[in-house]
């Protein structure tokens, strides 16, 4: 049974991924944790989560480059200076 | 040789040679998770008999490296029970691990109320590490006590894990693991088992002049 790790740094933060390892059940699993993930006072929390209890969720169509939708946006750098040449003027 | 400096070296030499037959292990175990975590006890054990031996250093006039490689073997005083090489048999390796692990919560649960505050003391901070051990002895025994090669292997262990313990704690640890106080292994002159220990223990410091700087 492989289980996933997730890590802690300091009190606040998000828990990031961390790696994976093998452990027979939830006893082994949190005695193996313990040791490769927080052992040297490395972590101050762990999640620890069977892999097949995971879901992950990969496809995700963008038909349309419907950029605006997304979180870091379009670039306007590209789109005035685009729009500058069809007018042309030039940069303040 | 006073009380307290004999009882640190037992207990130092308990975790010397414990640490040193489990970390036979290293690179051998079930399984990787296994061998990482088990070589990680090992040396937290070795650990703890760096800590002792300090201790019982400054009383006898000496240091812990001397303690721990320059003696020769008739004066360790470490339990059969730690002594024994046990790989490759696993179930026999657990058996001990859950056994030792028992009888050293009794013992160190009496050192931390011992009157002298440097014995108390130390036994306080190796208590912290050894409750990791537990935890580990433990959810191997969930996983084997069932097993024939586990249960004989504790059934052949139990008189040696007694001598472990000095006379007042076996009742308690007798209790706790289920089984009749019967004839303990004393802990005497270390036998042949613990002869082919100490040579390659002892064999690097050996081969440089006394007194060499490493």
């Amino acid at each position: 049974m492989i289980w996933e790790v997730f890590r802690q740094e300091r009190k606040g933060q998000p828990f990031v991924h961390g790696g994976s390892f093998h452990a027979p059940d939830k006893a082994f699993a949190d005695a193996y944790a313990r040791e490769f993930y927080a052992r040297r006072q490395e972590s101050v929390a762990l999640w620890i989560v069977p892999r097949e209890e995971i879901t992950e969720i990969g496809e995700f169509p963008d038909e349309f480059d419907l950029k605006y939708r997304r979180v870091d946006g379009y670039s306007i750098k590209a789109r005035l200076k685009e729009a500058r040449e069809r007018a042309g003027t030039a940069a303040p | 040789m006073s009380e307290r400096a004999q009882l640190l070296l037992e207990l130092a030499d308990d975790e010397l040679i414990l640490g040193w037959r489990n970390s036979e292990w290293t690179g051998i175990a079930p399984f990787l998770e296994e061998d990482v975590a088990f070589s990680s006890i090992a040396q937290n054990e070795i650990g703890h008999a760096r800590a002792l031996y300090d201790l019982a250093a400054v009383e006898l006039g000496t240091d812990a490296d001397a303690l721990a490689f320059d003696r020769k073997p008739e004066e360790y005083r470490c339990a059969q029970l730690v002594q024994l090489r046990l790989v490759p048999d696993w179930a026999q390796t657990i058996a001990r691990h859950v056994l030792y692990e028992t009888a050293d919560a009794l013992r160190i649960a009496a050192l931390k109320e011992h009157d002298d505050a440097e014995l108390a003391g130390i036994a306080a901070k190796v208590e912290r590490e050894e409750v990791y051990h537990r935890l580990h002895a433990e959810m191997w025994l969930e996983r084997l006590r069932n097993e024939a090669r586990y249960t004989e292997a504790v059934d052949e262990l139990w008189p040696y894990a007694l001598g472990v313990l000095e006379p007042g704690l076996r009742p308690a640890l007798a209790e706790r693991v289920g089984r009749p106080q019967v004839q303990a292994v004393e802990r005497s002159a270390p036998g042949e088992e613990f002869a082919a220990l100490w040579e390659e223990m002892t064999m690097v410091r050996r081969s440089a002049p006394v007194g060499a700087q490493w």
